[in-house]
């Protein structure tokens, strides 16, 4: 299958282009870009004109709920979903039912999603058996089964040692951590930002200090053990500064920040809206400010969409009970492309958030168009808007925190392996 | 953002905050309780303000007094009362709120009186019922618990009918009282100059300060020269843990006595929400004392909850009965 992709802007920050250039793709890869190879005949030909043509999108963070929670979304669903939304790479989080901590579990479900044929699933394996912060994974086997890195998802390791041992452990490999920072106990039973919204509306707090605590001990142990270790979901102005000061000193760390928080604060919660019933929980005005500052400068390295599909019935509860997570990855790019227009943010930059930045982070071929890498291709529409609404995704979660809203940025076609896979016209 | 209290007229169709409803809306509930004082003094304690109306009380946190006065409420204004005890029944069976709900509303229940021990928990209920259906909040987790809050300064105004000449100190669990927090925001709202609130660190949420009011750690300068306190309770759960280390250290730093009482202006009134822990947040001898006007309180609680219920039942275009009270 030869495809030609005409008249488009060619976006590419791996290899900082940003002009038009038509795309050659054969037998799954990128033959060529700009002119067009001798003898090269397409069979099929995609105009581009008006569209950008990027890599395909790489999400750091997203739940596809199999195995064990199928009711809540379904590997099918969830990887049109990706495709729909011009995702092509994505990594899981191991706290499924079972949670992935056996080399079976993770080989059954790339297994699996590569007989869907739609975006690559890249799982973490659990970092400790059960997620239990006591006992460390198989990561040897775990990673020859194809987890590209190790994560705890939102359970905290409360005891330092461990934490300690398991990034010997991972840096003796290479291994790449994934953590969240949340001290737990500064967290217990909270629901949101411990701040002005959450103590008008009664809810129990999560403080800042929840975030700055945790990370203090895993950036000191990090430096002690030499280990790569990613921060997910970053959502504290001093994270930020916290992270900004571990790399000047060399450190081994790189974060994301969940579309979500780019955009949302605490206000957003309201007369108690459960879709804003996030982990971290949506923080204060400053914080937005300081994301978005050290996504700017190159602290934060990705945007995640921190895609938790969650089914209609366990967000129809008071906001506590209320389960958490929003549907996310269809809203990545559109949320991506606001958050550059809102900052006066290159699209170069921008889309590096969500490409090559995330595939450097997973150590992943992914993320570029590069001639000769794989053909993962997203081509949308920047200026096309379109309403947030549950009947517009495809994606089983329906609850977004904003639904109802008209986003710019309509995927247009999606290209996994130099195949279309999702199309939108 | 629409503010689900209201109609879109403006008019009261739940009542799930203090905040959030204008100065106005305030003064009506007040007013209208006005005429409802003296309903309990007649010989035939009613009015058919409600009647062929069901009203709902769906407990789904236990409650003795609140519900008991929200039952007399709906009864001096001629409703049927159903109350229910969901804490108990359906809840543990495994059947969610708007289970119940519904249920109640397919037997064409009218309003709904709910307590639940979640912030939000009435505002839930408020965003699914049909227009028709009105919801008060007998308290929420937290966060609310609107007619306390209107019964707190109807008494007030009683004794002090000058609200904008006030000093109030609020003593004690702010955290997690949502008796303080409608307090706060019915005093600031009516025009309190100055309320302050008066409890350790521990016992304050983040940002306090934001809610309006002035925070004070030392009993003896918070309530030098206030007019009202506001006692709150403390719950038995947080008496001996990590938000404090015994019920007697309590009481002596922040239990109300004649000796720290004294402190405020010589006509200053107290008040309390019930139930008293006494020897914990207040000494006796001021709960029984001739400045406390505790159990007042009690009494014009139920014509307030009277006043809402039937500012909500007239408020749907049922004038005819609006005008025999």
């Amino acid at each position: 299958m030869k495809i030609h992709i005409k008249n488009g802007r060619l976006i590419d920050p791996k290899n900082n282009i940003d002009s038009k250039l038509d795309v050659y793709i054969a037998a799954g890869k990128i033959l060529a870009l700009g002119n067009c190879p001798e003898g090269f005949v397409a069979n099929q030909t995609i105009d581009a004109s008006n569209q950008i043509v990027c890599p395909g999108l790489v999400d750091l963070s997203v739940r596809l709920r199999e195995p064990g929670d199928e009711y809540k979304a379904t590997l099918i669903s969830e990887l049109q979903a990706a495709v729909a939304g011009g995702v092509t790479s994505l990594a899981c989080p191991p706290d499924t039912d079972p949670v992935l901590d056996e080399p079976g579990l993770v080989e059954m479900l790339k297994h699996r999603a590569k007989q869907l044929n739609l975006a690559h699933v890249y799982p973490l394996g659990a970092l400790t058996r059960q997620l239990q912060g006591k006992v460390l994974s198989e990561m040897g086997e775990l990673r020859e089964a194809g987890c590209v890195g190790f994560s705890q998802a939102n359970i905290a390791i409360v005891d330092t040692q461990v934490l300690w041992r398991a990034m010997e452990y991972a840096a003796t490999f290479g291994y790449t951590l994934f953590l969240h920072a949340e001290e737990p106990f500064l967290a217990k039973d909270g629901v949101a930002h411990d701040g002005e919204v959450a103590s008008r509306l009664g809810l129990k707090g999560i403080p800042s200090a929840a975030e700055s605590l945790a990370l203090a001990s895993i950036l000191r142990i990090a430096k002690e053990t030499g280990a790569k270790v990613h921060i997910s979901r970053l959502s504290t102005a001093e994270g930020v500064a916290m992270v900004r000061d571990a790399k000047k000193q060399g450190l081994k760390i790189t974060c994301d920040v969940s579309a979500n928080h780019l955009h949302l604060t605490e206000h957003d919660i309201a007369y108690f809206d459960a879709n804003c019933h996030l982990k971290p929980p949506l923080r204060a005005q400053r914080d937005k400010d300081a994301l978005s500052a050290g996504l700017k400068d190159g602290t934060i390295d990705a945007i995640c969409s921190d895609h938790t599909p969650v089914d209609d019935d366990a967000k129809l509860a008071p906001f506590a009970e209320a389960e958490i997570g929003a549907t996310g990855l269809e809203l990545l790019l559109t949320l991506t492309l606001k958050w550059a227009q809102q900052e006066k943010v290159t699209l170069l930059h921008a889309i590096g958030n969500i490409t090559q930045a995330s595939a450097q982070i997973l150590g992943i071929q992914a993320g570029d168009l590069s001639v000769d890498s794989g053909a993962d291709i997203c081509i949308f529409d920047a200026n096309e808007y379109w309403k947030i609404c549950p009947s517009a995704l495809k994606s089983q979660g329906k609850n977004s925190p904003f639904n109802g809203l008209e986003l710019a940025g309509k995927v247009k076609t999606t290209l996994v392996h130099g195949q279309i896979v999702y199309q939108n016209y | 953002m629409n503010n689900p209290q209201l109609d879109k007229d403006g008019r009261l169709r739940h009542l799930l905050s203090i905040e959030g409803l204008p100065k106005n809306i305030l003064n009506q509930i007040l007013d209208t309780a006005e005429s409802f004082v003296g309903v309990a003094e007649r010989e035939v304690k009613k009015v058919p303000l409600l009647r062929g109306k069901t009203v709902c009380n769906l407990f789904f946190e236990n409650s003795t007094r609140t519900r008991t006065t929200f039952e007399i409420a709906a009864k001096r204004l001629s409703a049927d009362v159903i109350s229910l005890n969901v804490s108990t029944s359906s809840q543990s069976k495994g059947e969610t709120i708007l289970d119940t709900v519904d249920n109640l509303i397919a037997m064409h229940a009218d309003m709904f009186v709910v307590r639940h021990s979640q912030s939000g928990a009435a505002h839930f209920i408020a965003k699914h019922v049909p227009d028709h259906i009105h919801v008060i909040n007998a308290g929420d987790g937290r966060h609310s618990h609107p007619t306390q809050g209107l019964l707190d300064v109807f008494t007030i105004r009683k004794y002090k009918p000058d609200l904008h000449n006030l000093r109030v100190a609020i003593v004690g669990d702010v955290l997690h009282s949502r008796v303080a927090r409608s307090e706060i925001h019915a005093l600031t709202t009516l025009g309190v100059p100055e309320v302050r609130v008066i409890a350790p660190k521990t016992l304050l949420p983040a940002h306090v300060e934001k809610l309006g009011v002035q925070v004070f750690h030392d009993m003896k300068e918070g309530l030098k020269d206030v007019d009202v306190v506001m006692m709150l309770r403390l719950q038995n759960e947080r008496m001996n843990g990590a938000m404090l280390p015994s019920a007697q250290e309590y009481f002596k730093t922040y239990g109300l006595t004649q000796e720290k009482l004294s402190l405020a202006k010589p006509d200053a009134i107290v008040l309390h929400p019930g139930p008293m822990n006494r020897g914990v947040e207040i000494d006796s001898s001021v709960a029984d004392g001739a400045q406390s006007v505790i159990l007042p309180q009690v009494t014009y609680g139920i014509a307030i909850r009277m006043a809402v219920m039937a500012i909500l039942a007239g408020g749907q275009g049922n004038s005819s009965h609006g005008g025999q009270a």
